[in-house]
Order: C-alpha cells, then sequence, then structure tokens
C-alpha cells in the first residue's frame, strides 16, 4: 500500500507531511496550539517564558529539561538581539528539534540477510501491537517477515501475537506458555534462515525495568540473538506509551543498559496524551523516536521524522480551545 | 536522578542562620524545591500551584523548631497536605442486593484484566464467590488472557464470542450469576481513550444495563500530565466509584495519584504491586506521600521484612553473633533471610535517602557476589560450616570446583567472615557496643 500510495518514496519521505500533521491534530489543537498563541504578541514580554515552561511541563517534557529549554532559547534571543515573538518561536522550534535530531540513522534499513528487531518495553505499552503493526508496515514494503511470541509469561499474550499474525498472514514462531522465551527465539532465528526471512520481530514479556532479575532474562535474550545472527539485535526499540510521565526517562535509562535500546516506539498518541518525555530521552540518551502509533488498527503505526514532527506541531493554530484558557 | 526532598530542602535552608520564625524568603526558596519534587513526581501542574498556595500559607511565618531542622518542618506539612489529599483508604463498597456488580474501567495497557484477576482472588480470600466477565472483545486475546488467569486460579470466567457487544455480554452474565449463586461480579472492560465517544458511550450502556456498585478506575501508577484530563474524562461519563493504581512496583514516584484524586475525589481502594495474582495491597496514604516525596518507602521493607523474615532464625543468629560462636551455617541462614527480602536492588530503592546513593552502590555486582557467597557454602560439609578452620587445600579445592568459583574466592570469604567474626567478639564489649550504635544512628 505504501509503495502504491507514494509511488516507490520511502516510507520516511512519504510521511514527513501531511498525515503526521493530521495525526497530530489533537496534540497540536490543545498544546502546541497555546504555545504558538504565546508567540503571538509584538513584542517579547517576561510573562511568555514563564508560560512557555509551564506549557512544556505539562507536556510531561519535564522539570529540567523544559528549564533548560527555556533558557537556551532565552539565551539565544538575547544574544542575537531578537525582539520579534515570531523569531523567538523560530529558536524555540530549531532548539526543540535539536533535541530529536542527529542521531544514528535506524540500522534497519541496511542490506543483510536477516535483520532481527527486538522489542521491549514496560508491561502495557504496548509491544504486542505495535510489532502487528511493523509487521503490516515491512510487509507492505515487500519484505518477508516473521514474528517470534517471545513473551511466553503474560495468560494468552501468545494467542494475541498469533490472532495478529493471521491478519496480516505473517508466521508465528511459538512454543507453549510458560516455556523459556529463549527457546522461541533460537527456533524462530533458525526457522528465520530455512524461509528465507528478511526480518524477523521478537516480542517480548513486558517488565518493570526495576525487575533485576526481568532485566538479566532480557539480557540472556539479546545474548541469544547475538549469537544466532551476526550484530544481531539490529534495531531495539523500546516501546513507550505516550501517557507516560518522568518515569518514562527511567525506563529509557534501565532498558538501554541491559539491551541497548536503539529507537523508541511512542505509543498511544491519539490521546490527549503528548509523550513530551522523548525530549529528556532525545537529550540525555541521544536515543532517537523511530515511529508513533497512533491508533488500534494494523495501520496506525508512522514512521518518525523530528523536522515533521516539530513542525507540524507549530502550524495552523488557534488558541480558541476554551478548557485549556480555563486550565491557565 | 532525582534528589530526596529532604535533602533538598536542608540545602536550601543552609544559608539559614537566624532562629526565630521562616522568613518568607526563606520559604520561597524551599517552596521552589517543593514544586520542583512535586512535578518530577508527575503531580500535575495546576494542582502543584494550588498545592504552593496552601504549604505557603502555612508556612510563612511558623515558628522554627529546636527539635527538627527547618528542612524537615517544612517537609513535615507538605507531608500532611498530601495525606490530606490521598485520603483515607477505602473498602470495597458490596452493599445492597447480590450479586454485587464491579466495573474496570480505563485507559489501554493500564491493567485492567490483570487487576480483575487480583480482585477475584482477593474476594475469594474473603469467602465471596466472584464471577470474572470477559468483556474485552477489542483486543485480540483478551477474552482469553482472562480465562486463562480464571483457570490458574479456578475463578469462573463467563466468556462469549467477540460478535457479542460488550453491554450483552455483561448483562448475561449477571443472569449466569443469579444461577449460580455468585455473588460478586466483576465485569473486565477494554481499554480505551477518555476521548473516544463510541466507546464512552459503549461503558454507559454498560453501566445502565448492570447497575455496578463500584466502579473502579484502573489507572498506571507512571501516567504523566495527563492523569487529570483521563481521569476527569472516565468521571463525568461513568461516575467512579474508587480507584485501583497499577505498577507501583516499578520506580515511578506515583504523583499521578495526587492529580487522579483531586479530580474524581474518590477513594483509592487498591495499589497492584507485582505480577503474580496475590499482588494486590490496601493502599497506606503515609508510604504513598513518602514515595511521592521521593523519601523511600521504609515502611514497606519493614512490612515485607515482618511478613517474609522467620524471626526465630533471625534471632538465633543475632544470639549466636552476640556469643561469637556465629559460624558458616548461621551466616548462610542469615543470608538466605535477606534475600527473601528480593534484589538488592529493590531494597536498597526502598530505604529513605537512598536515591541517588544506591545509584553509585553497584547492585548487579553484590548481587553476584551473595549469589557466589551461597554457592560457595552451600558446596561445603556441614563440618566444614561449623568450623571453617579445618578447610585446607583439598578441602577449598572441592569447594571451589562444586560452587563453580575459584580456591581464591573461597580464601577470601574465609578471611572477611574471619573479620567480621573478630569483629563480633569485640562487640561483646560494651564500650565497643554503644560506639557502633553511634555510629549506626549517624547513617540512620
Amino acid at each position: 500500500m505504501f509503495k502504491k500510495l507514494f509511488g516507490g518514496k520511502s516510507i520516511k519521505e512519504a510521511f514527513s507531511g501531511q498525515k503526521i500533521k493530521e495525526s497530530l491534530t489533537r496534540t497540536r489543537n490543545s498544546f502546541f496550539g497555546q504555545i504558538s498563541g504565546l508567540f503571538g504578541g509584538e513584542v517579547i514580554e517576561d510573562d511568555m517564558w514563564e508560560d512557555l515552561e509551564s506549557l512544556l511541563i505539562q507536556a510531561d517534557v519535564g522539570v529540567e529539561t523544559s528549564m533548560q529549554l527555556v533558557e537556551t532559547v532565552r539565551d539565544r534571543v538575547q544574544l542575537e538581539g531578537i525582539t520579534r515573538p515570531a523569531d523567538a518561536q523560530e529558536i524555540f522550534r530549531e532548539e526543540m528539534k535539536k533535541l530529536l535530531e542527529g542521531h544514528e540513522e535506524s540500522a534497519v534499513e541496511k542490506q543483510r540477510i536477516l535483520t532481527v528487531i527486538l522489542v521491549v518495553g514496560v508491561n502495557g505499552s504496548g509491544k504486542t501491537t505495535t510489532i502487528a503493526k511493523l509487521a503490516s508496515l515491512y510487509k507492505q514494503e515487500g519484505k518477508r517477515v516473521l514474528l517470534a511470541a517471545g513473551d511466553t509469561f503474560r495468560a494468552a499474550a501468545i494467542d494475541q501475537l498469533k490472532i495478529w499474525g493471521e491478519r496480516s498472514d505473517t508466521p508465528v514462531i511459538a512454543l507453549e506458555p510458560g516455556a523459556d522465551p529463549g527457546a522461541v527465539i533460537y527456533d524462530a532465528l533458525k526457522s528465520s534462515y530455512a524461509r528465507k526471512t528478511d526480518i524477523v520481530l521478537i516480542d517480548t514479556a513486558g517488565r518493570l525495568h526495576t525487575k533485576f532479575n526481568l532485566m538479566k532474562e532480557l539480557e540472556k535474550l539479546r545474548g541469544i540473538a547475538a549469537k544466532q545472527v551476526h550484530e544481531a539485535p539490529h534495531e531495539t526499540l523500546l516501546v513507550l506509551d505516550a501517557t507516560t510521565g518522568q518515569n518514562a526517562i527511567s525506563q529509557a535509562v534501565h532498558f538501554k543498559k541491559s539491551v541497548e535500546i536503539t529507537g523508541v516506539v511512542l505509543t498511544k498518541l491519539d490521546g490527549t496524551a503528548k509523550g513530551g518525555a522523548v525530549f529528556a530521552i532525545g537529550k540525555e540518551l541521544g536515543v532517537p523516536v523511530r515511529f508513533i502509533g497512533t491508533g488500534e488498527s494494523m495501520d496506525d503505526l508512522m514512521p518518525f521524522d523530528p523536522e515533521a514532527f516539530v513542525n507540524g506541531l507549530f502550524e495552523d493554530v488557534s488558541i480558541s480551545d476554551d478548557e485549556e484558557k480555563e486550565e491557565e | 536522578m532525582f534528589e530526596n526532598l529532604q535533602d533538598r530542602l536542608n540545602n536550601a535552608f543552609s544559608q539559614l542562620t537566624s532562629r526565630g520564625h521562616l522568613s518568607e524568603a526563606d520559604v520561597d526558596s524551599a517552596l521552589r524545591e517543593v514544586r520542583i519534587a512535586l512535578l518530577e513526581a508527575d503531580v500535575n501542574f495546576k494542582l502543584v500551584k494550588d498545592f504552593i498556595k496552601r504549604i505557603r500559607e502555612r508556612t510563612v511565618g511558623i515558628e522554627l523548631s529546636k527539635a527538627i531542622t527547618p528542612g524537615q518542618q517544612v517537609v513535615k506539612i507538605v507531608h500532611e497536605e498530601l495525606l490530606v489529599t490521598l485520603g483515607e483508604p477505602a473498602k470495597l463498597n458490596l452493599g445492597g442486593g447480590s450479586p454485587h456488580v464491579i466495573m474496570m474501567v480505563g485507559l489501554q495497557g493500564s491493567g485492567k484484566t490483570t487487576t480483575s484477576a487480583k480482585l477475584a482472588l482477593h474476594l475469594r480470600k474473603a469467602k465471596y464467590s466472584p464471577l470474572l466477565v470477559a468483556a474485552d472483545t477489542r483486543r485480540p486475546a483478551a477474552i482469553e488472557q482472562l480465562a486463562v488467569l480464571g483457570r490458574e486460579l479456578n475463578i469462573p470466567v463467563h466468556r462469549e464470542d467477540t460478535s457479542i457487544s460488550p453491554p450483552q455480554i455483561c448483562a448475561n452474565a449477571i443472569n449466569v450469576a443469579k444461577a449460580n449463586a455468585y455473588n460478586v461480579v466483576i465485569l473486565d472492560t477494554a481499554g480505551r481513550l477518555q476521548i473516544d465517544e463510541t466507546l464512552m458511550g459503549e461503558l454507559e450502556e454498560i453501566k445502565t444495563r448492570t447497575s455496578p456498585q463500584e466502579i473502579l478506575l484502573v489507572a498506571d501508577s507512571m501516567t504523566g500530565q495527563e492523569a487529570v484530563r483521563v481521569s476527569k474524562g472516565f468521571h463525568e461519563k461513568v461516575d467512579v466509584t474508587g480507584l485501583i493504581l497499577t505498577k507501583i512496583d516499578g520506580d515511578a514516584r506515583g504523583g499521578a495519584a495526587i492529580s487522579i484524586r483531586s479530580v474524581t475525589g474518590v477513594p483509592i481502594k487498591f495499589l497492584g504491586v507485582g505480577e503474580k495474582s496475590s499482588d494486590l495491597e490496601v493502599f497506606h496514604p503515609d508510604r504513598l506521600a513518602s514515595r511521592i516525596l521521593g523519601m523511600g518507602d521504609i515502611l514497606s521493607l519493614i512490612e515485607k521484612a515482618e511478613d517474609v523474615i522467620d524471626e526465630e532464625v533471625a534471632e538465633r543468629g543475632a544470639k549466636r553473633l552476640m556469643e561469637g560462636n556465629f559460624n558458616l551455617e548461621d551466616f548462610l541462614e542469615q543470608l538466605q533471610q535477606i534475600k527473601k527480602l528480593g534484589s538488592i536492588n529493590k531494597v536498597l530503592d526502598m530505604i529513605p535517602g537512598m536515591g541517588k546513593m544506591a545509584q553509585d552502590i553497584p547492585k548487579d555486582e553484590m548481587e553476584k557476589q551473595l549469589k557466589k557467597t551461597q554457592a560457595i557454602i552451600n558446596s561445603m560439609t556441614t563440618k566444614e560450616r561449623r568450623n571453617s578452620r579445618i578447610l585446607n587445600g583439598s578441602r577449598k579445592r572441592r569447594v571451589a570446583k562444586g560452587s563453580g568459583t575459584k580456591v581464591q574466592d573461597i580464601n577470601q570469604l574465609l578471611s572477611q567472615f574471619r573479620q567480621m567474626q573478630k569483629m563480633m567478639k569485640q562487640l561483646k564489649n560494651p564500650r565497643a557496643r554503644q560506639k557502633m550504635m553511634k555510629m549506626f544512628d549517624g547513617l540512620m
């Protein structure tokens, strides 16, 4: 579908425009809309900086990151002798983008015999659903995909993945519930070679990042993949619920430490949540957002593009949201 | 990453030399710290504003106490205010005619299905006979998930085909409960966004058709600023009667609890504290308040210790220590007790003030070392454990082989152990004991 729609353009290019904008309308109106409003005046007033900081905090960007961001922008405005709020906004936009940009490209795009993607995260963040969406996306790119049902712990997690597999016509390698997830991964990778699979997506059980033994297990699972396939996993994605507050940073820190996450998938962005924690994650850990999840159906996943993300947030908004006004 | 609020305030007050009353300037600098602590704990921005206002009113002009530091005084006030907001823990309301209906609602992934099973188990322990209802027809295999949990716990689950509408399934379940004398019905509804009008309408319909006594909002303790909007959305549509906060076993500070409480005004009824079906706890406001302030959870640690540690064993160890007869066998016994508390990581996290310090402790190493020590002692004969002096070269080699370690490891353990023995012997001297106690006081 992607190929057809966008005439062979890469997914990233295709999405950098309209669709991200559409999907973020809600976020835009309720939050960044106000930011644009802030910069709407004739002169820069001191209140503006305070309001800007408070809006960022309310988007879960975090106290520290918000304060730093505002300070950076403020310093630049002073240094560059800027007097018009509209120009200040431009600088703010640039600084926000900076936090999300400049990271390594995904290693998935590289040519190789078999690409392994490990998907990790805390309970209920949306790993299994994200895997289903990723499978559908790669299949539409013409890749042969295989799913490994590595969550053998949660009741019926295997069934959940199998149902998604059926819907997207993707093979699922699974053992019985309670089986060693390492064995599942081993089987899946072995069978991938036999089937000439292009991409294996490994589902894992949700685990809180503070659980020592479960994080150790995850390290072990990563090791099994590394042993079977050269340089695997080629991508390790942390699935992060956009509704999560400051704990998101702790999650990213811990998962990075144990399994070297290479990217974040920000899920549940179809609600009112902003997922502002990704700015801190980008700043502190240099881990980029790769995809955003915007719904429950298989096509509700988009590659993340910082440029389009930040630009989209600023475009064409008004501050007529009554509820928001009342809140301030 | 986060410092303890107490440390921060002590820092903010370090300039404070004047005795008497807290000035406005003192209070302002303290409140800045309080504000940051609350925001970092994910308490809603607007609520923090109101909160700070209230604390300010109570703090300006208070008389400085000689007994405690100004920092401690402010923390106490903040703590009290948090307690007021968190409210008293409340029990389930299972009055009225049988079957009592409990409806579980919440966002996707907040933990409704797991919590439904936990609640059913909790109720069965309280001599109710619960019926679980799989009303999530949307998420693939959600019905199967509840069915599996029900099977594991031996609790009946009412399920129907995914083509049947959830309100219909729930209504049917009530009849099933009546016919089979189940006295509590727990409705596990699908996760949904509070702004999804169609699905929120479905919740209203379920409510109308089943008249639940309890509508419990299941919320992830990691939720950020959105907690206000989410709980407002659910409360406006279905009138939530209670809250369950899940995944509290992580390291989230749980400020969302304050947000949700303030918006809905309904009590927090339970906390989800782990992945096992028995991991459902009654809510303790004081603990959650301490946690939100980043002050650890020593009460939970103590309770856990009381729960898992065998008092007799602990006492026996202490007695032998004092007598100077502590041997490797006793040592192993005590180690096993400590291990029951959970991973070192978890234990450290619960100790107040450890927040920052805990990061510098190589916990993985400690965990490994503990395992190694255990393996070594396990590989010794009883005789060797009771009298480590008989461990000669060949015995050490055998133990090393048995425990997968090296002879050096065994020597190291023995020398450490002997040092400990020596120290303990010194403790028999009352004056040395006093000195030691003082040292501990300094640490606490």
